[in-house]
């Protein structure tokens, strides 16, 4: 092993499972009921090289020997594969304000405690959910395709973690959302499936378009697209936007109006991925889609490619207090909303999605904080997320396969005697979820409130935020100033220079929104519990009932589908009081190069439980547990529902909000208005000029068309009379 | 005939060359054109070519080029190959249709076109040939409508 060097580790990663995917398409058919062999191979080999790369990367950061040290160090490993692009000459223009910059594109992978923590998520909640597949998707006509997509997928997203360019980032942020379409779509035979796979992809759209502008703006901006710095043939430095040099100039970030246009496309592109307010619409109809692959997709890892990149790209947001801000009211308005539509929903695969953008919204109202607190919780509540609810969904799934496919949960009930693993299972799932101590969710859930928190209250935790972290100095600007009213986005020298300029957005700084948020934050946490638990209760309590479509063989899923189940039950039991308690994840992600920014590690806090907020969260919890008893515990499920006492707001939750009704009216239905207009004008204004045309050498053949009589004797004549007439011509010009 | 003497002033012998040449040619192309039997339409074709051999041989006795004779001579034995080359055609049409009418051949026009019908057949003026008689037997081939107005003899 001595000749695998870090970066052929690297590579490795991505590369096996994009070889497993297209070992996976040539071989599909004559693999057949084997076809899973090559997906799950090339995954488990990356997992293997990605928890060798992070157990590297631990050494070199160094957790648990230099303990609480705050002043971390960035750590950071660039693998240059090939220059994808080169445009100009990069030698004769190191000096990035020079208009005639050189462009070029280097396929750089980098490996830092952020990827490598993500990497080993990707892979390793990939693996289980392959291995699941085998079980679940046995039988499929679509069997090879569906471990092709998935281990594609796992190509993509380990590609997006890596990728140390802006470029590379848009292009793998689109090649997992093409994945992700193939997979809504995988029964793409079913019209609601296509419906779906295409909203997803249309939605998504809106985000991408949001991740391409700003890339084009970095570009403006900052003269380069890599994250790490890179030295020219000439030896020129340039500073990359996320390195070294860069990071360690406090002023080196534009804020004011060009920053805040960046962050907040940034934050569209990641409301699209990430379904948060308010292009979250595509996500509960994703579920459409393979329950493996929703698992995995859209809820372990695509969708939290927003927080990836917002994280990312944290010292970008720090310059720009306004959008930082914003993106903790997305957030926390995401959770709140999402989970009160989650308390109606009927369908057990919705009450997940609907979670899952609940949670996501978590993530943001915490990666919003702008603390190092904020981000390393946001990231911790990622991982365990991908846990507990990777498990939510393969249990769903597990109760899915064995239900004949019907879903909705009053058709069933007190399946915990059917299925005992998924039962026991999945309440572990729900109780990391409802954030009840020990489980996994408590943790995460108790550090993005105590981030929250400390922004809401900053004198109860006595520290560094009496002003806004580095670039808040700018919160007096005009409220009402119009941020985006810039003449040019070429950037002038006040704005590289740090943006004394603020944006309207700053206006919204203040701790009261935080303590809005707080109190928002809190509530959502009460009705995560509440739904989670009317979930499970209506599922596997009360009399056991099984809908007809199971017919007699309603029974415990294989253990290709259990196993996953009970591994996944296990870490959302104890990965959260284990990396909490060691801090070890904190500690290691704060080397991440975009975490040792002075705007973000400036905000370090000592690691600390906080009782206070711990038993508020417990209430909460308990709250929504008992509430959720009271109203189904041993019931049957399909009898009176707790919504009935909620009167016209259930309407207002069941119907989502009637946020796609409004999107049909305002975006749909006027954009099919100008469609229908527009093939009418291509049927009958476009096509009847080109008929028309078409028409004027058919109208000349209908009339010389009745010459070709067949009869031999007129096409005689008619070269006598046109030879008649070529000799009187003569004749007549010889006549002059 | 006033224009040609005024221009060439040809002698007697040569005018009246050309002056078969122009009945011959005549002729032929009156018979080309009114004719449909094969055969007879081949032959008339021939008969304008020779119409031209004829007026070839005077023009070139009256400018006393014996390029001219020689011409003819050629074009005799080229026209011996051609009347092989075309009874070949009309052997082939006619093993085709069975007819030697040339309106057998109708059927070729455009499509959309309604056929020429040639109203008032003529009798025909020779006694129908008898064979013995075969009880009919299998199925009766449809009939052509095209071949009702077509004759057996032209």
């Amino acid at each position: 092993m001595n000749d695998l060097t870090p970066s052929t580790l690297l590579v490795l990663v991505p590369l096996l499972p994009l070889v497993g995917a297209i070992l996976t398409v040539a071989l599909g058919r004559v693999l057949g009921p084997r076809a899973h062999l090559p997906a799950i191979a090339g995954i488990a080999a990356a997992f293997v090289v990605a928890v060798m790369l992070l157990t590297g990367m631990a050494r070199e950061v160094g957790v648990g020997t230099t303990g609480h040290d705050h002043a971390a160090k960035p750590v950071e490993m660039v693998t240059t594969l090939w220059e994808w692009a080169a445009v100009g000459d990069a030698a004769a223009t190191g000096d990035t304000g020079s208009a005639a910059r050189s462009f070029s594109i280097p396929v750089a992978l980098r490996l830092d405690p952020l990827t490598a923590t993500l990497l080993v998520i990707i892979t390793g909640v990939g693996l289980l959910v392959a291995i699941y597949s085998i079980g679940y998707m046995h039988d499929d006509p679509g069997y090879p395709r569906f471990f092709a997509l998935v281990s594609a997928f796992v190509f993509s997203m380990s590609m997006l973690v890596m990728a140390s360019n802006f470029l590379l980032v848009y292009v793998f942020w689109e090649a997992v959302g093409a994945c992700s379409y193939l997979l809504i779509g995988f029964w793409f035979t079913k019209p609601e499936a296509a419906k779906a796979a295409k909203k997803a992809f249309l939605v998504n759209r809106i985000g991408d378009f949001g991740l391409a502008v700003a890339t084009f703006l970095l570009w403006m901006t900052y003269g380069t697209l890599n994250f790490h710095d890179t030295t020219l043939a000439d030896g020129t430095l340039v500073p990359g936007i996320l390195g070294a040099t860069r990071l360690a100039d406090a002023s080196a970030y534009v804020g004011g109006a060009v920053g805040t246009a960046i962050c907040l496309l940034f934050l569209l592109a990641a409301c699209g991925k990430s379904a948060q307010l308010p292009l979250h619409v595509w996500l509960p109809d994703a579920m459409e889609g393979p329950t493996p692959a929703s698992s995995l997709i859209h809820a372990a890892t695509m969708v939290t490619a927003g927080i990836y990149l917002v994280a990312r790209t944290a010292p970008l947001f720090e310059a720009c207090p306004g959008a930082l801000t914003l993106v903790s009211i997305v957030g926390a308005t995401t959770a709140l909303v999402a989970a009160l539509i989650g308390t109606v929903q009927n369908d057990l695969k919705r009450v997940l999605a609907y979670s899952t953008i609940s949670q996501l919204g978590y993530m943001f109202a915490s990666l919003g904080t702008g603390t190092l607190l904020g981000f390393t919780a946001a990231i911790f509540h990622l991982v365990t997320h991908a846990f507990f609810k990777a498990l939510l969904f393969m249990g769903a799934g597990s109760v899915m396969h064995s239900m004949g496919g019907v879903i909705d949960m009053r058709r069933f009930g007190g399946l915990r005697r059917i299925m005992p693993i998924t039962a026991t299972t999945f309440l572990i799932g729900s109780l990391a979820l409802a954030g009840v101590a020990p489980f996994a969710g408590f943790f995460s859930k108790d550090e993005i409130l105590a981030s929250l928190h400390s922004r809401g209250w900053p004198d109860a935790h006595g520290e560094h935020h009496e002003a806004a972290p580095a670039g808040g100095h700018a919160a007096t600007a005009a409220p009402f100033h119009l941020a985006f009213h810039v003449a040019s986005v070429t950037p002038d020298a006040a704005q590289l220079a740090g943006g004394t300029r603020g944006s309207a957005l700053d206006g919204l700084n203040t701790p009261a929104t935080w303590r809005l948020l707080f109190w928002m934050s809190l509530v959502t946490a009460a009705l995560t519990a509440f739904y989670t638990f009317r979930a499970v209760f209506m599922t596997f309590t009360g009399p056991t009932r099984v809908p007809e479509e199971a017919g007699h063989h309603a029974h415990e899923s294989p253990p290709s589908m259990t196993i996953p189940l009970v591994i996944l039950a296990a870490l959302a039991a104890v990965s959260g009081w284990w990396l909490f308690s060691t801090h070890s994840l904190a500690s290691f992600l704060a080397s991440t190069p975009s975490f040792t920014a002075p705007s973000v590690a400036s905000t370090a806090t000592p690691p600390a439980f906080h009782w206070d907020l711990a038993i508020q969260g417990t209430l909460a919890a308990a709250i929504g547990i008992v509430v959720a008893a009271l109203g189904h515990l041993g019931r049957r499920s399909d009898g009176p529902q707790m919504e009935r006492f909620l009167g016209p707001l259930e309407t207002l939750f069941a119907n989502r909000f009637f946020f796609d009704q409004i999107y049909s009216a305002l975006i749909v239905k006027p954009l099919e208005l100008i469609a229908t207009l527009a093939a009418l004008v291509d049927r009958h204004v476009i096509d009847g000029l080109v008929d028309g045309i078409a028409r004027i050498p058919a109208g000349l053949g209908a009339v010389v068309r009745h010459l070709q009589s067949g009869l031999v004797q007129r096409y005689a004549l008619a070269g006598v009379i046109g030879t008649l007439l070529i000799v009187l011509a003569l004749v007549a010009r010889a006549m002059g | 005939m006033n224009l040609l003497a005024d221009v060439v002033a040809p002698s007697p012998l040569v005018l009246d060359g050309l002056v078969v040449g122009a009945i011959l040619f005549a002729l032929g192309l009156v018979g080309i054109l009114a004719r449909r039997n094969l055969i007879v339409m081949f032959l008339c074709a021939e008969l304008m070519l020779q119409g031209i051999s004829v007026s070839l041989v005077s023009w070139s006795r009256h400018h006393g080029d014996w390029g001219g004779h020689v011409l003819v001579i050629f074009v005799l034995t080229v026209a011996a190959c051609e009347a092989a080359v075309a009874l070949v055609f009309v052997l082939q049409a006619f093993a085709r249709t069975g007819r030697l009418d040339s309106a057998a051949w109708q059927s070729l026009r455009e499509s959309n076109l309604s056929r020429t019908i040639d109203h008032e057949l003529p009798a025909i003026d020779t006694v129908p040939l008898k064979f013995p008689r075969l009880s009919p037997a299998g199925i009766e081939p449809a009939a052509d409508e095209d071949a009702a107005l077509e004759r057996e003899h032209v």
